[in-house]
């Protein structure tokens, strides 16, 4: 079963057109995470399936194109890479408007919305915080309180962009290994923007690079992150090693080698003599 | 497990219509003319039981068709002005945002001017020509706005700037109609000033079915507005139109203000302050910020309106005891909160 297929798909902004053309498949419970350079259209790609964005070709998800804003709504969640956070609103408010896709216009909650919330909230180990106002929260707790919110519209496909935005190495590690665990025992499929590779190479199972609004390379992470890929779309050097375990680590290296390190920035020449 | 939702609590709205009860009795006990409260009390008793009144016609006629009016319109303006204030802030996710800020006032104002200016000797409708003008150009202004808005593309910020060119002119058309007119001066700024004394029953029947509506509407739409709060990208993500409901939370507050400016011209402060004292009082969700601001914003102004009238022997200008009153108040409440926070 197919979750998402794209199929030359433009898009943009106004009359700007930043996609040009990427298709892609995402299967049911995989996890597919777009990588490029700054400006690459990755977040574009993630808005354009939200339905958020007027675009060309052939968008279908779970094998159905053109949707209504209302049944998209709820199989797809969107988190943005910088989520707005409601000054004032505790936890569970945020959360609870995650249930909007499923209640009528001027519907309330139901207890049954409510129970959904709470259950959420005890998964994502956020209920201890549940009464804590949303601009209280640390980053990390901010983010999993984003996902929560996702996550309590009942949406079978994920898209997240940039989810470890602003955390530290342990935080991000542990977000990523909570959606990990989210995609394994509900079958939810993922889509996310990642600018960590290495990341992007141990969790994902499918990655796509975007160059330039285009896909350059899709496929599993050993056959796209290679360290030619990264030098002409990234401009970037970095070795593509495997680590002990057998995952893949992507790391970068100083162009002019170690040694550049001491004839540029020395201390005969850091301080000019005259 | 605990309720963590900001929820408008039974007993929280009840204090709070206690109080606003309260207010508006004891409003009603003291006026400029010394009836003795004891004595409008009974009066009160007596239209409820059907008993004798220790007032005479004359008395009461004080009582019932000045008095009770006036409380029951600085009720309905600070309901009406309060809880457009609170959308406003909303929709624009500004604390600062106030019913004014899309050219309701510089519509209300320019209108109001032309009136005094062109038609001075009007007199005689059922309804003043101020009123209506104060109406139709609160209307006008935010209508423009919206348009002006609309043409230069969607989102919040464009709407925004769309009020404060529209604003500026008009008015820069009402400050040149002013000047052309130095003799309307004075009876120009004293509307623009704010102030009820000119209020019986006619302006009430004015100003009440504007304002429900526009109160219902706003209740009802309050948990939109707090999705809206996420910004548009993940309220279309949810589900829903963002730029439909702020057309329509927008259309309902903006005729609350406008019923409220023809009948009281311009008074400020109201908007701003109450619907943060809320906030900071009773959470931030706006399905407690929207009704806690329409009992809030009557309470408020009738208290405000009390002083008015009876500090001095003349009357103050609302506006200037609303601001007077009000920012203290409000620097009391954002000093105290703020410890509370750290």
């Amino acid at each position: 079963m197919t979750a998402l297929s794209l199929h030359s798909v433009r898009s943009g902004y106004g009359d700007e057109p930043v996609v040009h053309g990427v298709s892609a498949e995402v299967p049911t419970g995989g996890w597919l995470a777009i990588v490029g350079p700054n400006g690459a259209g990755k977040s574009t790609v993630l808005k354009t399936v939200a339905g958020l964005l007027r675009a060309q070709g052939e968008v279908r998800i779970d094998g159905r194109a053109r949707l209504s804003r209302k049944d998209l709504s709820r199989i797809v969640g969107y988190a943005p890479q910088d989520p707005e956070l409601p000054a004032g609103l505790t936890v569970t408010d945020y959360v609870l408007l995650g249930r909007t896709p499923h209640l009528g216009l001027l519907a309330r909650e139901s207890r049954h919305d409510l129970s959904i919330v709470d259950e959420v909230l005890e998964r994502l180990d956020l209920s201890a915080l549940a009464g804590r106002r949303m601009d209280m929260l640390s980053g990390g707790e901010r983010q999993r309180a984003v996902l929560a919110r996702v996550l309590a519209q009942r949406a079978s496909l994920l898209l997240l962009d940039e989810p470890t935005t602003g955390l530290d190495l342990g935080h991000a590690q542990a977000l990523l290994e909570l959606i990990d665990r989210l995609r394994h025992e509900d079958g939810i499929t993922v889509v996310s923007t990642l600018h960590d590779l290495t990341f992007a190479a141990q969790y994902a199972d499918q990655v796509l690079l975007l160059d330039g609004g285009r896909a350059v390379a899709a496929g599993t992470p050993a056959e796209v992150l290679t360290a030619e890929a990264l030098a002409a779309h990234y401009g970037a050097t970095a070795e593509v090693s495997t680590t002990g375990r057998g995952e893949l680590a992507v790391l970068p290296t100083r162009p002019d080698g170690p040694e550049g390190v001491s004839r540029r920035t020395g201390p005969s020449s850091a301080v000019p003599e005259n | 497990m605990p309720d963590t939702r900001t929820r408008l609590r039974a007993p929280v709205l009840l204090i709070g219509l206690l109080v606003l009860v309260a207010v508006l009795v004891s409003a009603v006990l003291a006026g400029a003319s010394d009836l003795g409260w004891q004595r409008v009390l009974a009066e009160m008793w007596a239209q409820v039981t059907g008993g004798q009144s220790p007032l005479s016609a004359r008395e009461a006629a004080i009582v019932w068709q000045l008095r009770v009016p006036r409380v029951l319109l600085a009720a309905i303006v600070g309901a009406a002005l309060a809880v457009s204030g609170a959308t406003f802030q909303g929709v624009f996710r500004n604390p600062l945002a106030d019913p004014y800020l899309l050219g309701a006032a510089a519509g209300a104002g320019m209108a109001a001017t032309l009136v005094v200016v062109l038609a001075p000797a009007v007199t005689g409708w059922m309804v003043g020509p101020l009123p209506l003008a104060a109406f139709a150009g609160a209307i006008g202004g935010v209508g423009l706005s919206w348009l002006v808005g609309r043409s230069a593309g969607s989102g919040t910020n464009t709407l925004l700037l769309a009020g404060v060119a529209v604003a500026s002119f008009l008015t820069a058309i009402q400050t040149f109609a002013q000047q052309l007119n130095t003799q309307t001066i004075r009876q120009v700024y004293t509307w623009m000033l704010g102030g009820l004394n000119v209020s019986g029953w006619r302006e009430v029947a004015l100003a009440v079915p504007y304002v429900s509506v526009a109160a219902v509407v706003l209740c009802l739409s309050a948990r939109l507005l707090d999705v809206l709060t996420l910004g548009d990208a993940e309220a279309a993500s949810l589900g829903l139109r963002p730029g439909r409901i702020r057309l329509v939370v927008l259309a309902a507050a903006s005729l609350a203000t406008a019923a409220a400016v023809s009948v009281s011209g311009l008074i400020g402060f109201v908007g701003i302050v109450v619907p943060h004292v809320v906030r900071m009082l009773a959470g931030a969700s706006y399905r407690v910020v929207i009704p806690l601001s329409l009992v809030g914003g009557a309470a408020f102004l009738v208290l405000a309106d009390q002083l008015a009238r009876t500090i001095m022997p003349g009357e103050l200008p609302l506006g200037v005891v609303t601001a007077f009153t009000g920012a203290p108040f409000f620097a009391w409440i954002l000093r105290s909160s703020r410890r509370r926070v750290s």
